[in-house]
Formats: C-alpha cells, structure tokens, sequence
C-alpha cells in the first residue's frame, strides 16, 4: 500500500469508532445459533456449532495479534480496536464451551471431568480458555489504570500462550495431522515469535 | 417373503422430503448421490432393533470416508465420481476357490435382504441403518476356506484418479481392515451393497461393503476389491496410524475409553441440536451374539 493509501486508511479508523465490532461481532453468533436450533448445519448441528465458534474464536485471537505487526510493518494503526476485537474473541470461546457442556456433553459431570483431567486436547483447551479470563476482565480503561500500564501489558502478554494452546487443541483433536490446524499453529507460532524478536531488537 | 417397500424403512417425513431432492436431482447428472439411487429388491429378515431409524439423509450426508476427504461432507460432495460399474473382487490366499469375482456373480447366488442394525463411530456417534446386503458366510463358504486360514484381510479400491483424498496424502492407502475367521462367519457380519431400500450410495462404500455391528464403524471397510484368508493377524489402517488408540479388534466398548474421548455414551446422529445422548450398550447391543467369540479374553488389553 502506498503512503497516501495508508493515511487515508487510518484517518478513516479515526473516524470509526470501535463499538460497532461488538454488534457486528455478535451476529455471526446469533445466526449459527439459530441455523443449528432450526436444523440447518447439516446431520450434527451441535459439531457443526462447537467447530465454528471455536474456529471463529481462534480466527479473532490472531486477529488481535496482527494488529502490532501491521503497525509496525505496514504502518496501518487498527490498535483502538484490538480490545473490542479480544473481547469477541473471548466471547465465542465461551460460546464454544458452553456449546461443549451444555450441547455435547450435556451437563454430564463424570465425563466432562474425566475429559478435562484426561485428555491432552481439552485440557490444553481448557489452560487455553481459563488464561483468557483475566485478560477479557480487564480489558477496560479501568484495569489499565488500577493495574498500572507496566503490570497490564505483563498480563496480558499471557496471549502469547493463549493463541499457540487454542491452535495445539485444535491440532491435537484430529484423528491424524491435517493441513488447516497446523497452519493455524504455525501462524500462531509466527506471530508470537515476531513478539519476542521485536522485543529483543527494542 | 415379503417384498419390501422403501416408505417401510424411512420415516414418512423424510421420505416425503426427499420428492424435493429428487427434483433438484433430475436437473443434473453430475450431483452428489443424495436423491434415489436403483431401488432394489429386498427380504426383510429377523434383524432390527429398538429405536427409531436414522433419517436418511443424515445417512448418506455425514460419512468417515478419508479417501474422498476428512470433512464429514467431503464424501457426498466427492464420491459420486468414483466408477463402481465394472467392480470385481479378488477372492484369495489360504482358499480353494480363489479368483476374481464380478459383482453380478457375487451376487447371484445370494439372496438380499434388509437388516436394520445400530451402528457405532469410535468418535461417539450412532445411527441405526437398514443395510442390504447378505451374511459374508456365505461368500466365504463359497470360497472354500482352506484348515490353516485363521484370520481374513480386507482391502479398499486404492484410485487416486477417483478417490482425492488418496493423492499426495501420508495416510497409508490403500486402507485395509481384517476379522478373525469366527468373527467373520458370524451371522451377524454381513456385505452390504444397499440400504434404506437401494444401492449403496457412493460416500456409503459402493458398491459392497462391510458391516460389523457390534464393533466401531471404522472396521466396516467400504468399496471392497480385495478379500484374503490368513493365517496371521491382518494389518489394519487405524492401528498401523495409532496402535495406542485403535486396537485389532475394536469391539463396542462402553467401559474402555479412546484415549480421546469417552465411549460410555453416545449422540444420535439426525436428532437435531438437542438430541439427548444415549448409554452405548457393550458390543453395541450384541453381546448375546458375539460375546462368546470373546470369552476369556481381556478386552482391556485386546481393544
Ligand atoms: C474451555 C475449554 C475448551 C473445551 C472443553 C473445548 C472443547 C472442544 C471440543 C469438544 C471440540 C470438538 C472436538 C470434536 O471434534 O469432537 C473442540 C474443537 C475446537 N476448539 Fe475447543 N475447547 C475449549 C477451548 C477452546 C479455545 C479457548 C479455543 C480457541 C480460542 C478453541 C478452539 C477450538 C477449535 C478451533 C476447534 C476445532 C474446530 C474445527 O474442527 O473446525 N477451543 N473444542
């Protein structure tokens, strides 16, 4: 992209202000609930609904990854909406699990137990999802200013686990290794990895 | 004999539904196979269960089919290339009467007759489908099983021209499946090469397949070329993937998990978003007919 093309990007981003992502974010949601409820995802509506809010929440996590690259690389500044962008990505995890207990696994205690002491995927998902908790409380100008920017950006640097641990669960819960989850894993890795050699060349 | 008759076996519902596939069908040749295929002449049999019977369109659109794809949609939206139309099967190892056998011979001395069995995903799904087909007793009978054969190795059409998901793939085509001898002459086992009243569709194992009740679903080996008598224990695909996670025998097991998922319980299959899941049932509901071949054993360790 040009200079001028660049500019114009983000003088528009300034006159766009971020809350309508949260609208925009939530249908998708809204309608794949509905499509499923209505039998319309095919002849396992409930995979077909844990799939997608889970592959839509791993899409959003690395969405707020690319932010900081894209500033930095290509000069294109979407930083004031990375919270609304985190915060939906936390939103459709939630979704995903409660799809999980409610929907698949039908509020069955022994075997949701027995899965997330047991089995390597969900566990991993598990770390995953719990690791988001605290980012998606405080993301708010409040936190930052309880916490202090310093001790904020430390919290929530525990993206850099979230991202990897969401693409490993998805990698691990195939029968046999395919293409579309190690790709996530390997852009996952990617953009974490640039995290870390931007930081050692600041 | 009563001839079957298709509505007999398919919820009205779906059957009224599938006029509108079948319209939309007729407007091209090249579709998937999901509107009717040849019906065929069936003998109902003794074979049913409780239960209602999987709708079937959930049947022939939600398939483990690796060759045409791992998406659950990949076989119907791939399969309907494949050319099953000459078939044969070639009949060998430790028998009398080995050879290679066109469908029209395997299947003219035996008669077709409809058994409606549970069936059982490793991954903790079920349906209950109305197969076509015939006991594989009787072609093995036919084959003539030499003393020393103790084991019997089956193999898929390996046709990477056809079957995409075989190109350039790490999976170890063609895929294989075996039974012991007395499993496999057991009543119960049978070829199907139809259901819910027609030809196998083609992201169902078209033309002839496998179907073994009362173990998981991948051990139902589809579009058969090649049946060997043994005397060794076969190799079979999913174990030679992952030998901690699929065992030779793959018998229905509530009390022994997939290191993935538990087999305790199990989802319908064409329910909807709330179908209730449901105790899987050791052997899948036919212990009374196969646990015998097992007595003595420790299922834990021979999974
Ligand atoms: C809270 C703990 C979690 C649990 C219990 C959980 C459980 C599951 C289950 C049961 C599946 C489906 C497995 C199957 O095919 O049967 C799945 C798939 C998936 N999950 Fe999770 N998950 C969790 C957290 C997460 C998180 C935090 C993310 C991403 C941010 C995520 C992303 C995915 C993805 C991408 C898939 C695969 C979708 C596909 O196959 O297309 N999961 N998860």
């Amino acid at each position: 992209m040009s200079m001028t093309q660049t500019q114009r990007l983000n003088q528009v981003v300034k006159t766009v202000s971020a809350w309508p992502i949260y609208i925009v974010g939530v249908l998708p949601a809204a309608w794949l609930f509905y499509q499923a409820v209505s039998n319309n995802l095919g002849a396992d509506p409930l995979k077909a609904l844990e799939h997608q809010l889970g592959e839509w929440a791993l899409q959003l996590l690395i969405a707020t990854l690319l932010i900081t690259p894209l500033r930095d690389l290509f000069k294109i500044n979407l930083i004031k909406y990375r919270r609304a962008i985190g915060l939906l990505a936390f939103f459709y995890a939630l979704g995903h699990l409660l799809t999980y207990l409610w929907l698949d696994q039908q509020w069955w205690w022994s075997a949701i137990w027995k899965d997330i002491t047991k089995r390597p995927y969900i566990i991993i998902g598990v770390i995953s999802f719990l690791a988001m908790v605290p980012l998606a409380i405080t993301s708010n100008n409040l936190s930052i200013r309880k916490l202090g920017p310093l001790t904020w950006r430390k919290l929530h640097q525990l993206t850099y686990i979230v991202v990897p641990l969401a693409a490993l669960h998805f990698v691990l819960l195939k029968k046999t290794w395919q293409l579309e989850p190690i790709l996530y894993l390997g852009v996952g890795l990617l953009l974490v990895g640039y995290r870390f050699w931007r930081k050692r060349l600041a | 004999m009563t001839k079957l008759n298709y509505s007999d076996v398919t919820p009205k519902g779906v059957f009224l539904n599938r006029r509108k596939i079948i319209a939309g069908a007729l407007a091209s040749t090249a579709l998937p196979q999901i509107g009717f295929a040849k019906p065929l002449d069936v003998v109902k049999s003794e074979y049913t269960v409780d239960g209602e019977i999987t709708p079937r369109d959930a049947a022939v659109t939600y398939n483990n089919f690796y060759e045409f794809g791992t998406g659950k949609g990949d076989p119907l939206a791939n399969a309907h290339t494949l050319t099953t139309d000459p078939w044969s099967v070639e009949i060998g190892g430790l028998v009398n009467n080995a050879g290679t056998f066109g469908l029209d011979d395997i299947l003219k001395d035996v008669t077709l007759e409809e058994r409606i069995y549970r069936f059982r995903c490793v991954e903790a799904w079920s349906m209950v489908v109305p197969w076509i087909g015939f006991s594989l007793s009787e072609l093995l009978k036919k084959a003539d099983p030499q003393s020393g054969a103790k084991y019997v190795a089956f193999e898929t059409l390996y046709r990477p021209e056809e079957m995409p998901g075989q190109k350039n793939s790490r999976f170890p085509y063609p895929y294989v499946e075996g039974l012991r001898l007395d499993e496999a002459m057991n009543p119960l086992t049978m070829i199907a090469t139809g259901m819910y009243g027609e030809e196998l569709p083609n992201q169902n194992g078209a033309p002839l397949r496998l179907v073994v009740p009362w173990k998981y679903g991948f051990k139902s080996i589809k579009s058969i070329v090649k049946i060997t008598l043994t005397d060794e224990q076969p190799p079979t695909t999913w174990n030679l993937i992952a030998d901690n996670e699929y065992g030779f025998y793959s018998n229905v097991n509530p009390e022994v998990d997939h290191p993935r998922w538990s087999q305790a319980s199990e989802r319908p299959i064409g329910g909807g978003l709330f179908a209730k899941r449901i105790p899987t049932l050791m052997f899948n509901g036919y212990a009374d007919e196969v646990a015998s071949l097992y007595s003595g054993m420790d299922l834990r360790t021979n999974f």
